[in-house]
């Protein structure tokens, strides 16, 4: 049965695995980033305490993420030549120079301000202490840009030419960056991000409103449910319309993942079904028990009940992506889009019955609804990177061309390697992030500049744990 | 234009790497030095001193890769494959040292395992790095015809890169051990001047026997250091070399010196890569493949060096100015957790 798992495929599940678990991280912490920073200048202006404790709270649980994130990172930095050299070899010289801007741009620049953001706050004042959050979350924004960018070139490649010794060769480098899906996926991947976000401070928030003891609230749980809450009912329906549209442009440019997305095997001359649910069956090239709406596709993709959709079967089947692993893992992400708009219309209705912080049933929904966000990202990116198969450079590079000329013994030791200890040491960063949100935050509340042993001596007898968590 | 835009990209990507390793070194040493340094309270200081800028210092080996694929994207292909296994072996350790920055604070219970994955982590990571560099100097087997690295996943494993990799260690410790000199002060500091005598030895054995090993390596590494004229520029390194060694000791038996072991530390570890620079030069992918045939295009260096020569001196300068925050001592008082 091990056939299968050739060098090549060893590589694809290597690359998959570790670009998802690091992705998880990023996905949270750009939009922790930028509530921290809404955060740290709604204290600086209006000095209300709350603010800082969150600040301070949150603060915590974003230096854990992010740390996993750059060691996750570091290595998807070397993944791209360890186990697709010929992929790096060519396409190097169109898509080194935005990952180079990247580093460059965004992450020194993080790095650079993250150690005044986590641990400077009492040398620097509150004022300068401010601008570092908000270079981090700058940088946190670049660094996105920059990445989707060179993803979006490999789905949508513009501005090159290939070059006699089979390079990428970048002809106009405003092409390659601005190239046609990348305006489409930066809008819906950083919302994505900010959702994400959203839905973790406001299944925290939740979590701490519902464990409330006698009759008292726990200090700023209010404040980040009802944040948290703002964001999912202003940004969720943005973010679907965002969704269309970026659905819209793949159909102009990638139309097979589309008719993968849609599960889509035949054509359908006057008017595609919306197929709700059903189980691919690639062999027999049909959707079993399908569940579907007539003409609905159509009208989706062409605002047209009767225009014509193309089907697999007008795509050569060496250039068909799997139907199966894409069908699904799109309806996940758009179930929970939709989700998470149910969930801000309902907060807003609670809002104005004035039970937003009183209505259990929100509280229990929001809080089993914190990981929404993160499954509906990687949802996301599996329709996306799937739906592009078989290529690498979308139409003109193989997944099978890209891979380095090593043995499967090799790569599939390595990927033992990484399983292991992904899930031993993340594993355990996850589980102390839960018991930092498990725990809640400390009311602080004098804003004097942190320091660490004055507080130490006023709290009795702190609990050891709680004692040596970053508290400044 | 007179400018060879691939010298100058060769000169980035050096510096890039010399700052990582001047930079992550000394952290990476710290690391390891933990071993010896046992006490909770040492230890916190030890992490204390680090803790704001380590993420800072690790850009720079992102900063190293990133590079490379950019600016010699031949290069990057060869060299990934060919040192396959010290590369993951490196990204892993660094997981295990990274994380353990935060997760040492978050548990009683668990800081000894935290603790062991900072030694170990650290040490690992310093190893294969080394084992890299010699993987790289005693060169890679190349299928010109098929852009391709062309020997096997272990190939790298001998005698001289064991070598390399083991040196890397003790240099690192180097650099860690000067550094708790600056950074600290009273019994902590006493010791790690001790260790700073004990790696500064083990250093410069290092050097010695990497520096005679390596000219027999490739004819070409020969002629650079042993024929008329190269000789006359190429003999100016171990000179220099030779003075600094002698500053670093001097300045180790004088107490009052904090700040000086540390950075002669780093002028040996920059006089090292230069002569390093001598040997490889014009070869990113010795013995067969110069920077010129690892260029990118034209197009691709000229886009890179706008944001270069922007970006690179604000880089420095505010990394500058976070260094400069958390200048001083460590004051044991101060718990940044």
């Amino acid at each position: 049965m091990f056939e299968a798992f050739d060098a090549l495929m060893l590589a694809r599940i290597q690359f998959a695995f570790t670009v998802s678990f690091h992705f998880l991280f990023p996905a949270f912490s750009i939009g922790l980033a930028s509530y921290l920073f809404v955060l740290n200048a709604l204290h600086y202006s209006t000095g209300k305490p709350v603010y800082l404790t969150l600040f301070q709270f949150w603060k915590k649980i974003f230096a854990l993420a992010f740390a996993m994130g750059v060691v996750s990172g570091i290595t998807m930095s070397y993944q791209f030549g360890t186990n697709w050299s010929v992929f790096s070899d060519r396409a190097g010289p169109v898509i080194g120079a935005p990952m180079a801007y990247e580093v460059l741009s965004a992450f020194f620049l993080e790095a650079g301000f993250l150690g005044i953001m986590l641990f400077g706050r009492s040398r620097v004042g509150p004022r300068l202490h401010l601008v570092a959050t908000g270079v981090v979350a700058f940088g946190t924004f670049l660094s996105a840009f920059w990445i989707l960018s060179v993803n979006s070139w490999m789905q949508t490649p513009a501005g090159f030419e290939i070059a006699p010794n089979g390079q990428f060769v970048p002809t106009d480098f405003w092409q390659v960056i601005f190239n046609p899906s990348f305006p489409y996926r930066l809008a819906h991947t950083v919302t994505a991000a900010y959702l994400t976000t959203a839905f973790i401070v406001g299944g925290v928030g939740a979590y701490q409103l519902l464990r409330k003891k006698r009759r008292e609230d726990r200090p700023g749980a209010r404040t980040m449910f009802s944040m948290a809450m703002w964001m999912a009912a202003i940004v969720a329906p943005i973010q679907v319309f965002l969704g269309d549209a970026h659905g819209l442009n793949t159909l102009e440019h990638q139309p097979q993942k589309v008719m993968a997305m849609e599960g889509h095997f035949d054509s359908h001359p006057d008017g595609a079904p919306l197929i709700l649910f059903g189980i691919p069956n690639s062999a027999e090239k049909r959707i079993d028990y399908a569940v579907e709406i007539p003409k609905l596709s159509s009208l989706i993709l062409k605002h047209d009940l009767d225009a014509p959709l193309a089907g697999l079967d007008t795509i050569p089947e060496d250039e068909q992506p799997p139907v199966g692993i894409v069908f699904w893992s799109f309806r996940v992400m758009v179930a929970l889009g939709f989700l998470m708009v149910g969930i801000g219309f309902w907060s807003l209705y609670a809002r104005w019955r004035g039970t937003l912080f009183s209505d259990r049933k929100l509280h229990w929904t929001a809080f089993l609804a914190a990981p929404s966000g993160l499954v509906a990202v990687i949802a996301g990116w599996i329709t996306t990177e799937v739906g592009r198969q078989p290529y690498t450079v979308y139409g003109l590079m193989r997944t099978a061309e890209s891979v380095s000329p090593l043995s499967a013994a090799t790569v599939g030791a390595t990927l033992l390697a990484f399983i292991v200890i992904y899930f031993a040491v993340f594993g355990a960063g996850t589980f102390y992030i839960l018991r930092l949100m498990k725990t809640g935050p400390k009311p602080i509340e004098d804003d004097r500049p942190d320091g660490p042993i004055r507080t130490a001596g006023i709290t009795p007898a702190p609990s050891i744990d709680d004692k040596f968590i970053p508290a400044e | 234009m007179a400018m060879d835009l691939t010298l100058v990209w060769a000169g980035i990507i050096s510096l890039a790497i010399i700052g990582y390793v001047v930079l992550d070194g000394f952290d990476l040493g710290l690391g390891m030095l933990f071993a010896v340094f046992p006490k909770r309270r040492d230890r916190d200081v030890m992490m204390n001193s680090v803790a704001p800028v380590w993420d800072g210092n690790e850009t720079w080996l992102v900063m190293g890769g990133g590079g490379l694929f950019a600016a010699f994207p031949f290069a990057y292909a060869l060299i990934l494959p060919a040192l396959y296994i010290p590369i993951i072996a490196m990204l892993l350790a660094l997981v295990f040292r990274g994380v353990a920055f935060e997760f040492r604070w978050k548990t009683e219970r668990w800081r000894g395992v935290w603790d062991l994955s900072f030694i170990g982590g650290s040490a690992l990571a310093a190893f294969a790095q080394g084992v890299t560099l010699g993987g790289l100097i005693q060169g890679i087997e190349v299928d010109l015809a098929t852009r391709s690295y062309a020997g096997g996943a272990f190939d790298f494993l001998t005698p001289f890169s064991v070598l390399t990799g083991l040196s890397v260690m003790i240099g690192y410790m180097l650099l860690g051990a000067t550094w708790l000199v600056m950074k600290t002060e009273g019994d902590l500091q006493a010791r790690a001047r001790f260790w700073s005598w004990v790696m500064a030895v083990g250093t410069v054995a290092s050097i010695l026997v990497v520096s005679l090993f390596t000219p027999y390596l490739e004819p070409a590494y020969f002629a650079r250091w042993f024929t008329f004229p190269s000789i006359l520029f190429a003999g100016i390194v171990p000179l220099a070399v030779a003075a600094t060694v002698v500053l670093l000791f001097r300045s180790l038996h004088v107490n009052h010196h904090d700040y000086r072991p540390f950075f002669l530390s780093l002028g040996l570890f920059v006089l090292s890569f230069v002569g390093l620079g001598v040997s490889l030069y014009p070869y990113v992918v010795p013995p067969s493949v110069t920077i010129w045939d690892a260029a990118a295009p034209e197009a691709s260096q000229i886009f890179m060096l706008f944001g270069a020569a922007v970006l690179l001196p604000l880089i420095v300068g505010y990394t500058a100015y976070a260094y400069w925050v958390f200048r001083g001592k460590i004051d044991p008082e101060e718990g940044y957790h």
